[in-house]
């Protein structure tokens, strides 16, 4: 912990709005959330199916002021009593991100804070030191979300390794592009994971996708054409499909890839710390295989509570705060960076 | 009474401060779209320039649209920021009033016209002479029937805006009232009649929350539009 004296406590205001919640939190010395909320959008755009961009950074401008206040507010915090202000510059939708990042850049100037821009996906890893006070780098951490799958090695606070990724789609985009396939609807991942609890995970064997020469790559591509490829035969043949068995047997392939590769890595590269990040990491058949390859390789397995693993404003404070301590604030002209890739500033 | 102008419609980034009735400072640069990075910078050297401590504004007048959708949140996410950390009221001010308000003490018919896409403009019309008088409000239409219009009312026009470059063809060719083109100093959006209409504004209560503040686009977004179209 050097750059910065640590004799007073150290309050976040924290802002996220690069997709589908507008988001605030107050966040004190980077572990203790005192306020998190989250304005979601979701039921409006389960009307087009998915996030419709435009229509997200409409109601952030309409909610942005309103969250903050509250965050404040729960917080018991006046803004002339927090150190920082923290936003998500990227990845992200551009017009979402613009909203809070301009927000943030406003509240910043005129209350005379340091502003931090912070990266999301570090906001998603972060958000493990929020439940787990213990937790600290160096770790494994498997980050899994709509837009994301990345097996990286945690070296420091905000210093990452990459070991693996998707080469194609996400797994939380395989998740919904199977649920509008079978008629589940948006969002994909806790209805797959909702209609999986019924059903039987071997009733179909799908394949396990895997990149030739990368062994902590994933793919999804295949195994999502497989699924699309068995719905379609089986309508043209007549079959009535068990949706229940196919969510789960879809759900157990993307599962057992996301786990092989992260407990192989851990051991590879020799940390018995795993952590799991991002919406994804909600689902119960993740955890569930997780935990229990964990245990029997003598692994701990660290993940946040769900309201912690879908997008949240605590873990951008989480992150800003280890941003802050090493000096890295940013200045007025910080932009919305789209997509901004991992370890980059 | 200070109030802090904002525009961020167009190309156009501004940034302008009137006190006490006098433009103390006006800060405009037309030139690339990147508003988010330029915005707050242009403010805070209008700032140091004017030594300004920020809590003696008494209200931000924001450019509150139509125009570019992200050029109009830009703008107004920074007056909301502005408004909830210094708790001071924004004063909505409709974007091509503000443009007609460029012009005041002319005699003839005001015309902003702001290029929609799909030939349409963004446009009202005003007369400016005495007061800000509006004789037909902001609104998108059609550039053809806009000049219908304007020809059936059989009296001068001035235009401004960046529909002018588009549209200026069409005009000469199908106007048969006089009209003239306003010159560079004010045929573009400016923050110092955003700053000066808002002081207007304010003096005549009309403020909001910066919570209650959002943009006025005009358009409802295109997933909308195609959504509603099928299921009407």
């Amino acid at each position: 912990m050097e750059g910065k004296a640590l004799k007073d406590d150290v309050y976040i205001l924290a802002i996220e709005s690069s997709c589908d919640e507008t988001a605030a939190s107050v966040v004190k010395n980077g572990r203790t959330v005192l306020s998190n909320i989250i304005s979601s959008q979701i039921p409006l755009h389960t009307l087009y199916g998915g996030v419709v961009p435009e229509i997200a950074s409409r109601k952030h401008i309409e909610a942005i002021n309103q969250v903050i206040e509250k965050a404040l507010e729960e917080a018991n915090r006046k803004l002339e009593q927090i150190t920082a202000i923290a936003v998500t510059y990227g990845p992200g939708l551009v017009g979402a991100l613009l909203v809070g990042v301009a927000e943030a850049k406003a509240i910043a100037f005129a209350a005379k804070k340091p502003l931090i821009g912070v990266h999301h996906i570090e906001g998603h890893v972060s958000a493990n030191f929020i439940e787990h006070q213990d937790l600290e780098p160096p770790f494994v951490c498997l980050i899994v979300s709509g837009g994301h799958t990345h097996l990286v090695i945690v070296k420091d606070y905000g210093t990452f390794e990459i070991i693996g990724r998707t080469r194609d789609d996400a797994a939380g985009e395989a998740f919904d592009k199977v649920a509008r396939a079978v008629g589940l609807g948006y969002p994909g991942g806790p209805k797959i994971d909702k209609a999986a609890m019924e059903g039987n995970p071997h009733a179909v064997e799908f394949p396990r996708g895997k990149v030739e020469g990368a062994p902590y790559d994933f793919s999804f591509s295949g195994l999502k054409s497989c699924v699309l490829n068995y719905i379609n035969h089986a309508k043209m043949t007549g079959e009535e499909i068990c949706v229940p068995d196919l969510a789960a047997s879809f759900q157990n392939s993307v599962v057992d890839s996301l786990v092989s590769r992260t407990v192989a890595a851990a051991k590879e590269f020799g940390y018995w710390k795993v952590a799991l990040a991002g919406g994804v990491a909600s689902n119960t058949a993740l955890r569930k295989g997780m935990e229990s390859a964990c245990k029997k390789e003598g692994l701990s397995l660290f993940y946040p509570s769900p309201i912690f693993c879908t997008d949240n404003a605590a873990m951008i404070g989480v992150a800003g705060y280890y941003e802050w301590l090493k000096g890295n604030t940013s200045g007025w002209d910080l932009n919305a960076v789209p997509n901004l890739k991992l370890g980059e500033r | 009474m200070r109030i802090l102008g904002i525009e961020s419609s167009s190309l156009v980034a501004g940034v302008a401060v009137v006190t006490d009735g006098i433009l103390t400072a006006e800060y405009t640069v037309n030139y690339k779209k990147n508003h988010s990075q330029t915005l707050l910078p242009m403010l805070d050297e209008v700032r140091k320039l004017l030594e300004l401590d920020l809590d003696t504004i008494d209200g931000i007048a924001v450019s509150a649209g139509p125009g570019s959708f992200t050029g109009l949140r830009i703008g107004s996410a920074t007056a909301k920021g502005l408004g909830l950390a210094l708790k001071k009221p924004l004063i909505h001010i409709p974007t091509v009033d503000a443009m007609a308000y460029n012009l005041w003490g002319s005699s003839a018919l005001i015309c902003p016209i702001m290029d929609a896409r799909r030939n349409q403009v963004y446009t009202g019309l005003y007369y400016v002479q005495e007061r800000l008088e509006i004789v037909k409000g902001q609104c998108a239409v059609d550039m053809g029937q806009l000049i219908q219009e304007l020809n059936a009312r059989e009296e001068p026009v001035i235009f401004l805006g960046d529909g002018v470059p588009v549209f200026g063809d069409a005009i000469k060719a199908q106007l048969t009232v006089p009209c003239q083109f306003a010159p560079a100093q004010s045929n573009r959006q400016r923050a110092a009649s955003v700053a000066a209409l808002g002081l207007r504004y304010m003096e005549e209560g009309k403020i909001e929350s910066a919570a209650e503040h959002k943009p006025e686009y005009l358009r409802k977004p295109q997933a909308e539009r195609e959504r509603e179209g099928i299921t009407l």
